[in-house]
């Protein structure tokens, strides 16, 4: 198991220097970083021309590479425009966890995202939590009363919730809870931000904030999980050892969530872990929607203002957690099932 | 003694000719299979009722309809003049949905055929050469999976966004982005179709067939798309069809963030951005497109289905 973890994460430097090569290689074009400079645009074309030199643009792409991976601090850089490089480079690189400050903000990226990311895992850890109880509850109960009316509708709803764009949720969930609860003069949803300005940032705000966003996001995966989670379960239940369960005597509930309920829920774990890459392209769209100041929308706000440093950033880090992710599911699942071997 | 009868209801009825007619090709077999898969035969009903919509439409409303901007009638609810309303610069909705349905469903198609493309190839070069080869676009194509398509989507978009002119195709102007949407949804979205194929291609150049093609010495080119490709033709032709859906999907996702199909041209991404702006004032300009959406990627997911179990009834879905 030992081996098999360290041959993974060994596995995943050669797949992370593809990615960041990548990635580097396409932030190249996707536009001019000194046209978008916080609204500062430098309009003479020597100011234009000492900025491009300070922030190394006017380096070969190979070269920028190089310094965004293992900085510059070893070497000297020419800052005057001379010809000859003088300043000794202040940049530690990736590697030494500095991914650059923000063209926009003039802040360190990692600072920037810092800001940001307990947003976007305070959604995500509610939206775990939603989709997995919700998900086992529907599941299991569509499993024992497999082809009863409760099991046909949620067939029928799944399906079309599995092909449901989140925006399209999202709008119909604002629309109902949000703006016709208020006009029917019922207790409503807000469908902007994370907390009243006026209330402030409090506990109860922001969870009241949260309902829809959270919701949004986890009736999709909802749909797709619940489907899992009833053949898993219509699988284990038909097993010998239940059977044996049940003949022994032992009370009904006592063997499904005991003996069957374990088993069936090993499967979950799997896709929970898997989806990483889909949740987080969905934090995007639901962050932009809600008006959620995520890291979905740090990263839509720094690809339109052609924020290299924080999108390569974010970039890098979605790719890590992805793959630590995959890593963190094999272990999971071969600690939870004790027949799978890995060597 | 009704059981009896009951029992003699249950067993299945064979027409005479299935029993005693000439046994069935596996092109009949699978339409048999496909035809008694209601959900497929729904998907497919309906898929062909929005292809009626968006294309018999046009003969109803010119683009000129579609695209005619009348800022004094913005946001005006449905009525008789506009069934489906106008959006927030007057400009009527049904009209649009019908244009838009249009470009949503050729770059669902064409995007795919992209798709089909650089999968097939890339995972019939893996699986078939194998070794150094296999394990070079492997990685590669895991690279590939790492990174969230959206993401990849967003800022390949702004990477060949601006630079592309307007198209005209037979004597109508698409916006030149609609290509642009269709090559990097194609390019991100590749990697499953590859992993198929590859799987497809290693169990199967084992086979006795493909060996005694080798020993009689035909190309590598020939075997690899005249005697493997078309046996794993299955899987290929259920992940091409859903793969329709998911770029349906993506198309709609960053056309909606404003970042794929530019104004004029319509789609049914692009004609819900901004919807949240406007969520109270005004249902009717992100409903409609979005309920076409739903509904076009569901029946393509039924389609989907009911292929896999007429063509591949060994794999069945969760």
């Amino acid at each position: 198991m030992g081996r098999y973890v360290a041959r993974r994460l060994l596995q995943a430097i050669p797949l992370l220097l593809i990615i960041s090569v990548i990635l580097f290689v396409l932030m190249q074009n996707i536009g001019d970083p000194l046209a978008t400079m916080g609204g500062r645009r430098p309009t003479r074309s020597a100011d234009r021309e000492r900025l491009r030199r300070q922030l190394g643009l006017d380096k070969p792409v190979l070269v920028q590479y190089v310094y965004w991976l293992i900085g510059n601090d070893w070497t000297k850089v020419d800052m005057d425009g001379d010809g000859v490089a003088e300043t000794p480079g202040v940049r530690k690189g990736v590697l030494r966890g500095d991914f650059g400050s923000s063209l926009k903000k003039r802040e360190a990226a990692t600072a920037l995202i810092g800001e940001r990311l307990p947003n976007t895992l305070i959604l995500m850890g509610a939206y775990e939590l939603v989709v997995i109880l919700g998900a086992v509850a529907v599941g299991m109960y569509s499993a024992v009363r497999q082809y009863s009316l409760f099991d046909h509708v949620m067939t029928a709803v799944s399906f079309i919730l599995y092909s449901m764009p989140i925006f399209f949720i999202a709008l119909l969930s604002m629309y109902i809870f949000g703006v016709n609860f208020k006009r029917w003069g019922l207790p409503y949803f807000p469908t902007v931000g994370m907390f009243e300005p006026a209330a402030g940032k409090t506990v109860p705000q922001v969870a009241w904030h949260m309902v829809l966003p959270v919701a949004s996001l986890a009736l999709i995966s909802l749909a797709g999980y619940s489907r899992f989670m009833r053949s898993s379960m219509l699988e284990v239940l038909s097993q010998d050892y239940v059977r044996t369960a049940k003949s022994k005597g032992l009370e009904r509930r006592y063997v499904l969530f005991v003996h069957a309920l374990k088993n069936a829920a090993l499967p979950i774990v799997t896709i929970v872990g898997l989806d990483l890459p889909t949740l987080l392209g969905g934090a995007i769209v639901t962050e932009r929607i809600f008006g959620w100041p995520g890291m979905g929308r740090l990263f839509f706000d720094s690809v339109s203002d052609v924020d290299t440093p924080v999108v390569m950033a974010i970039m890098m880090m979605v790719s890590v957690a992805v793959i630590l992710f995959q890593v963190l599911t094999d272990i999971a699942y071969a600690w939870l099932d004790p027949r799978i071997r890995f060597d | 003694m009704a059981t009896i009868r009951e029992t003699a209801a249950a067993v299945p009825q064979f027409k005479v000719d299935e029993l005693e007619g000439p046994p069935l090709t596996l092109r009949q077999l699978t339409w048999r299979r496909f035809r008694r898969h209601k959900m497929a035969m729904f998907g497919t009903v309906m898929l062909a009722l929005l292809f009626v919509y968006s294309f018999g439409g046009a003969l109803v409303f010119s683009e000129a309809d579609a695209n005619a901007v009348e800022t004094a009638a913005r946001l005006q609810p449905p009525s008789r003049e506009h069934p489906f309303g106008t959006d927030t610069i007057g400009r009527d909705v049904l009209a649009r949905t019908i244009y838009g349905g249009q470009i949503s469903l050729i770059i669902g198609l064409t995007a795919m055929l992209v798709e089909l493309v650089i999968g097939v190839l890339v995972g019939a070069a893996a699986g078939f050469y194998g070794g150094k080869l296999d394990a070079m676009l492997m990685r590669f194509t895991e690279a590939a999976f790492v990174i969230p398509q959206i993401f990849l989507l967003i800022v390949m978009s702004k990477f060949f966004g601006s630079s592309m002119p307007n198209i005209s195709v037979l004597g109508r102007n698409f916006s030149g982005s609609v290509v642009v949407v269709i090559l990097i949804i194609g390019v991100t979205s590749w990697m499953y179709l590859a992993r198929i194929v590859r799987a497809e291609f290693i169990s199967l150049k084992e086979r006795e067939f493909v060996l005694a093609a080798r020993a009689t010495g035909t190309p590598a080119r020939q075997i690899i798309f005249g005697h493997i490709l078309p046996n794993s033709i299955a899987p290929i032709i259920v992940s091409a069809t859903l793969a329709v859906a998911a770029a349906i999907l993506a198309e709609s996702y960053i056309s909606f963030l404003g970042m794929g199909v530019q104004p004029p041209t319509a789609t049914w991404g692009n004609m819900l951005e901004g919807a949240m702006n406007y969520i109270e004032e005004a249902w009717w300009f992100w409903f409609f497109p979005g309920v076409l959406i739903v509904l076009t990627v569901l029946s393509i997911n039924f389609l989907g289905d009911g292929l896999r179990d007429a063509l591949d009834p060994r794999s069945r879905a969760v």
